[in-house]
């Protein structure tokens, strides 16, 4: 408690300093209007960006991957165009309107600055948003709540599973909830004589006693919202049961009715393809499809409030740039940050692209690394959150500043 | 320091001495901590004889499990599992793809499809029933203990293509043989064992150039490598380098399956394979290798085992399961010297481990894993069911799905990685279920047919199973605090049980 009110304390000191025109509407629309929102993504197990974000402009890429490469635009299942020399993977057409749109847009060659090829290691640094350093005890999602003004409610943030992942651990209350076809669904412990007698042994002030409470506020609240809309999602044709297209409608459903959710955290598996990853066909491409559906069915269920979403898709690193003996890819470095959302200036692959000559290679094996991936989540932070850099210090301690192109990935 | 803190501790017990019921209760206390570490945790019959015996000689009897006989109402559910007997080539043999279906080239029909994963599925059923039947009934309780500890060390997916036939066969042959062994053992058992060699794609790897090199098998795969040495031995601070990881993989083309035995149904599943064998000389870890075959990845597996590195690791994630989340240093550093000492003698390393001060001291500082909880609160209650179904999906719905780890490093064991809000909702909600018997007592729809077979193996599984309250407060009151004894107090009779295995004392260990 102490902490975030004297976060909340420096921002405000920092805000009434620079007193900028452009601050006060927001800070006032916050109270009672719809909230600006993020929805970061992740997938564990480091998808191959190669084969996402497609550099079918380079010679590069296809004398490395013989098998496993999209081939260009205009041939038979080719890469989707995107810019003249980056294209699509086939299996994210559902994404297309989006790109034609411009409010899609990536960032390429985008990565850690720790150069760990362990999965453990690379996920931790990106959720504690601090590379290098395994022993932060917050991840930088909680700090960026706490960063953000108050009231507070139980459900400022969310994240969709059964467990608390790092990013969202810390000292703010957030919630977590499995997103399966019965999450509504009545329970025993919702009985209002079994409530109050476990309420009753779990009043302390150690931390089981805190998460029983915020699982029992937070399971009220969202139960509530999702029972007044399971009518509305049986009108607009149930979506399929299980499945990233089928949590990503419920968590729009969700959050559209819960003013309060400012913040989204949702982790999908599957991306490690050493062996038999496939082309335009196959395990990548079927995980791809998902994503893809799903992504589009948030942007669909959110209606008007995607104009104040910013949804992020991120990995802990890239993969070999050579495919491996199997048909697979191993353990690489740079990736592909995905970006999207109403206020997103898309349409365009922005970083600064290092090429995949040998000698531009990390370790001669990699796509190396030119943004670290910290920046344009502070980017997103300072220009759709409207925090200060005060603020964006305690999110993400230690961030050199940096000017690539990606700065203007959302409107001033 | 030690000696002070210990003499402290005398002291304390000194003074607190005179009043026998206080000693009682630390006894009583202690025994619980004991069973909550060594055992799924406690049962009625398990305290009594933890008190019959001594805490010592506990300790001894679990740490040589060969010589606890199981009793009738384990095996004889057991043997209702016609699958746990078969080896790793007949599992593929009979319920893998079969002639015709995919190794021919032929593209198999959906119905081919769905038909293979109900067959694969029968065993991953029954692989999970053997588990959660050996944790409720074994007396072999610190063997189960390690197994879920070494199983998630070694983690393996059944949701990863073949090792649905295969990850009750590896818990089985290639895991519950070794886990008070040698690590030496443990390490060459996996690395063997054919659900290993596929979930992380060694059975892929191939020599580039190698006789048998072809297009989809034409160079190494690191993907077995690097998690032999980052998770099952140096550890990912252990001192090796992307150059390691390579080489080691070179070190180990041509560990993969024996295809004669998976399509005969006998013999070994493993074999080593020349014809993809990068077989040159190595430097590993910056000890040379010579040319050979099998001889070297044996050699590199060796140099692994017997590191420094690889007994700092162990030591530091057997205390951290069996003491605490941060476990103490000089803990960790005294149980990596044995480690070395004893060769990787993992009884050893657990007997030092057991009898230290600092696990004495730990009580209730862990908090339970959704496996670790589900199972003591049925073990608590007096241990029976009509069905392991229930309590699997507790498991999953709680994120910790049996044998579904899709991750190399398996399932964490820390109170950061288990303690959430939904969590605690739904731990509560199981608590409820458990504490009014409908879950001991249900058995879903589809497996009445299975449900006649335990029950004709067990003359008295027909009768509804209650929860004795007064019997479960008896157990567990020594580790209750007062707080949650006076919310227990003050509550109808009807939830008391429920309160007991959903109060924060009963999901910590």
């Amino acid at each position: 408690m102490l902490r975030r009110d004297l976060v909340r304390l420096a921002g405000g000191a920092a805000l009434g300093a620079v007193a900028s025109p452009t601050l006060g509407p927001i800070w006032a629309a916050r109270a009672d209007g719809p909230p600006k929102r993020v929805i970061v993504v992740m997938l564990r197990g480091a998808v191959d960006g190669l084969n996402v974000v497609v550099p079918y402009g380079e010679a590069a890429y296809y004398e490395a991957r013989s098998t496993i490469a999209i081939q260009k635009p205009g041939t038979d299942n080719g890469a989707l165009e995107l810019d003249g020399h980056f294209g699509l993977h086939p299996a994210l057409q559902p994404l297309m309107a989006m790109w034609t749109d411009k409010k899609l847009a990536f960032i390429h060659a985008a990565g850690s600055p720790d150069p760990s090829r362990s999965h453990f290691d690379a996920q931790l640094y990106i959720e504690n948003g601090t590379p290098g350093h395994a022993t932060t005890p917050d991840g930088w999602m909680n700090r960026l709540l706490a960063a953000l003004p108050g009231p507070r409610s139980p459900t400022d943030a969310l994240s969709v599973g059964p467990t608390l992942p790092y990013i969202l651990k810390g000292p703010v209350a957030v919630a977590n909830l499995p997103l399966g076809p019965k999450a509504a669904a009545p329970m025993a412990i919702d009985r209002p004589e079994i409530a109050s007698a476990f309420d009753r042994l779990y009043d302390g002030n150690d931390k089981q006693s805190e998460a029983y409470r915020q699982g029992r506020a937070a399971r009220t609240q969202l139960v509530a919202d999702m029972a007044s809309d399971e009518q509305k999602m049986a009108d607009n044709g149930a979506p399929p049961a299980n499945g990233f297209p089928a949590i990503a409608a419920r968590l729009a459903q969700l959050v559209t009715q819960d003013k309060h959710i400012r913040l989204a955290f949702v982790s999908l598996g599957g991306w490690d393809t050493h062996a038999r990853q496939g082309n335009d066909k196959g395990q990548l491409a079927g995980n791809l499809k998902a994503l893809g559906t799903g992504l589009a069915a948030l942007q669909q269920g959110l209606g008007q409030d995607w104009n104040d979403t910013v949804i992020t898709v991120i990995s802990e690193f890239g993969r070999t740039v050579h495919e491996n003996g199997n048909g697979g890819t191993d353990h690489g470095h740079g990736n592909v940050i995905w970006v999207m959302g109403g206020p997103v200036k898309g349409g365009k692959v922005y970083g600064q692209w290092p090429g995949l000559g040998t000698a531009q290679l990390y370790q001669a094996r990699d796509l190396a690394v030119t943004t670290d991936y910290r920046n344009p989540l502070a980017t997103i932070a300072e220009k759709h959150l409207r925090l200060d850099d005060t603020a964006l210090a305690k999110i993400f301690p230690g961030l050199p500043s940096a000017h690539g192109d990606f700065a203007d990935i959302l409107a001033a | 320091m030690i000696a002070i803190r210990a003499l402290a501790a005398l002291c304390v017990i000194w003074l607190i001495a005179p009043l026998p019921a206080r000693a009682d209760a630390a006894a009583g206390r202690h025994i619980i901590h004991v069973l909550n570490r060594l055992a799924l945790g406690p049962t009625a019959e398990a305290v009594a004889h933890v008190k019959a015996v001594g805490i010592d000689r506990y300790i001894d009897e679990q740490l040589d499990p060969g010589a606890l006989p199981e009793p009738a109402v384990l095996t004889d559910r057991l043997a209702t599992l016609d699958t746990q007997g078969l080896s790793a080539s007949q599992l593929f043999a009979k319920y893998g793809p079969q002639p015709g279906e995919t190794m021919a080239g032929a593209k198999p029909t959906q119905e081919m499809i769905d038909a293979r994963v109900k067959r694969a599925d029968s065993i991953l059923q029954q692989a999970r029933a053997a588990r959660v039947y050996r944790a409720l009934y074994g007396p072999r309780q610190l063997q189960e203990v390690m197994v879920d500890f070494w199983f998630n060390h070694f983690n393996v997916n059944a949701y990863n293509g073949f090792d649905m036939l295969w990850v009750g066969n590896f818990e089985n042959e290639a895991i519950r043989p070794h886990v008070l062994g040698h690590f030496r053992d443990l390490v060459l058992a996996t690395a063997q064992h054919p659900a290993m060699l596929y979930y992380l794609d060694n059975q892929d790897s191939t020599a580039p150039g190698s006789p048998s090199a072809s297009v989809l098998f034409s160079d190494i795969n690191e993907n077995y490598a690097r998690e032999l040495m980052e998770l099952h031995t140096l550890g990912v601070d252990g001192g090796y380098t992307q150059q390691d990881v390579t080489t080691l993989a070179h070190i180990l083309t041509g560990w993969g399956f024996n295809y004669q035995s998976l399509s005969a149904g006998s013999g070994p599943a493993f074999a080593f394979i020349a014809s993809r064998h990068d077989p040159s000389e190595k430097t590993f870890l910056g000890q040379r290798i010579a040319p050979g075959g099998i001889e070297q990845g044996i050699a590199a597996i060796d140099i692994l085992a017997k590191s420094p590195a690889t007994a700092h690791h162990i030591a530091f994630e057997l205390a951290q399961y069996f003491v605490a989340d941060q476990p103490p240093p000089a803990l960790v550093d005294r149980l990596t010297q044995q480690f070395l000492s004893g060769d990787g003698d993992i009884k050893a390393v657990m007997k030092a481990l057991l009898t230290s001060p600092e696990f004495r001291d730990s009580a209730g500082q862990k908090y339970k894993t959704p496996y670790q909880y589900v199972l003591s609160a049925v073990r608590a209650t007096g241990g029976r069911i009509k069905s392991p179904t229930p309590f699997l999906g507790t498991m999953a719905q709680l994120g910790m799905p049996l044998y579904l780890c899709p991750t190399p490093d398996g399932y964490k064991n820390t109170q950061d990685a288990w303690l959430s809000p939904s969590g605690t909702t739904d731990r509560t909600n199981f608590a409820t279920l458990v504490g009014s018997g409908a879950l001991l007592n249900y058995v879903p729809p589809d497996e009445q047919a299975v449900h006649v077979v335990a029950a004709s193996a067990a003359p008295d599984a027909a009768k509804p199973i209650a929860v004795d309250t007064e019997a479960l407060q008896a157990l567990l009151n020594p580790v209750l605090s007062d707080h949650t004894r006076a919310a227990i107090a003050e509550s109808p009779a009807t939830l008391k049980a429920a309160l007991i295995l959903g109060s924060p004392d009963f999901m910590r260990r």
